[in-house]
């Protein structure tokens, strides 16, 4: 038990600066659901329910924007893929766990403890109460997460809108690609994808102009691959 | 807003998360696959930063008097310097808050 809770605390404590970002994300995101007259309930109800800044926040944002449910389903879907990558990295680690840890540790792997959990994994390969550390990273988010969507549900009519929060939002997603900056590749895809995007935002029917950028980026990031290993 | 689209949603996002921790007994994608995967943040998020920052409010691009532009810039400086989340985003804050309330003033 000893060994679990210490584990646990270690993390929270390892995940608690990645939080400093969310919280204000969070409020924001609370706001935003109130502007756009979705109610409290509604705006706490993605939080629960989804619990994923970048796929509420999307969602947000395309149903005011009248897209469809399909064209809204698949964004949050494409914007969710890289989860299939973090679960393929972590099942190394958890294989061995019962249906019901999946379960718990699938809902609540989010960036920030992907990003500090997967570390803790790969240098304490031999602990066998390694998921708790997991499980801490990952509620700490959760109940951040929460309390800033509460916190933004009640703020919602006082935040100046002059303050251009919203703005904190692109900032945000850009903060978490900061390790791509220094790969060439990587920075093409990028390009890639915001020109595609911002050229397709009113022409691309439907408003499936994300769904259009992801994959013609990933469509050039397989291209760049390729070339690198017909170098080999 | 209905609550069937928040849950198809919430059961899309919980299944992505899902999915690999369930079904891989070990690390089974091969290399190429991950090699792609890796990509999949750099090629979405910026489809999700561009538009807001670059469009106007009736959706033309806006490159003169665009504060968000260089507010942008100038916390992808700070990135790429400090591969510091929390000093990226304030960076772009504080600038944007500068070019706003002081510069455009």
């Amino acid at each position: 038990m000893n060994n679990r809770l210490k584990t646990l605390t270690k993390g929270i404590i390892d995940v608690s600066p990645l939080m400093i970002p969310v919280f204000p994300f969070g409020i924001i995101y609370g706001v935003i659901g109130m502007d756009l007259g979705i109610g409290p309930y509604m705006t706490l109800g993605l939080s629960i329910i989804i619990f994923g800044g970048a796929s509420q926040i999307v969602l947000l944002q395309l149903f005011s924007g009248g897209a469809s449910s399909l064209v809204i389903l698949s964004s949050v879907g494409a914007v969710n893929a890289r989860h299939i990558l973090y679960g393929a990295v972590l099942s190394e680690y958890l294989s061995g766990l019962k249906l019901f840890w999946k379960i718990i540790l699938s809902y609540v792997m989010t960036d920030q403890a992907f990003a500090v959990s997967n570390n803790y994994f790969k240098k304490n390969d031999k602990d066998s109460n390694q998921h708790y550390h997991l499980l801490g990273s990952g509620f700490t988010c959760w109940t951040i997460w929460q309390i800033s969507t509460i916190l933004g549900i009640v703020l919602g009519s006082v935040v100046p809108e002059e303050l251009g929060l919203s703005f904190t939002i692109s900032l945000t997603f850009l903060a978490l690609l900061i390790s791509d900056f220094r790969k060439f590749k990587n920075i093409i895809v990028m390009l890639v994808s915001g020109l595609v995007a911002t050229i397709g935002f009113n022409t691309i029917p439907f408003k499936a102009y994300i769904i259009v950028a992801t994959l013609t980026a990933l469509v050039v990031a397989t291209l760049l691959t390729s070339i690198d290993v017909k170098k080999k | 807003m209905y609550w069937s689209l928040i849950i198809y949603a919430g059961i899309i996002t919980f299944a992505t998360r899902f999915s690999m921790i369930f079904l891989l007994k070990k690390d089974i994608l091969n290399d190429k696959a991950k090699k792609i995967l890796s990509f999949v943040p750099a090629a979405i998020f910026p489809a999700i930063i561009f538009p807001p920052i670059f469009l106007d409010d009736v959706g033309s691009v806006d490159l003169e008097n665009n504060p968000k532009i260089l507010a942008a810039i100038f916390a992808i400086i700070v990135g790429y310097f400090s591969k510091n989340i929390i000093a990226t985003i304030f960076a772009g804050l504080i600038s944007y808050w500068f070019l706003i309330f002081v510069y455009y003033q």
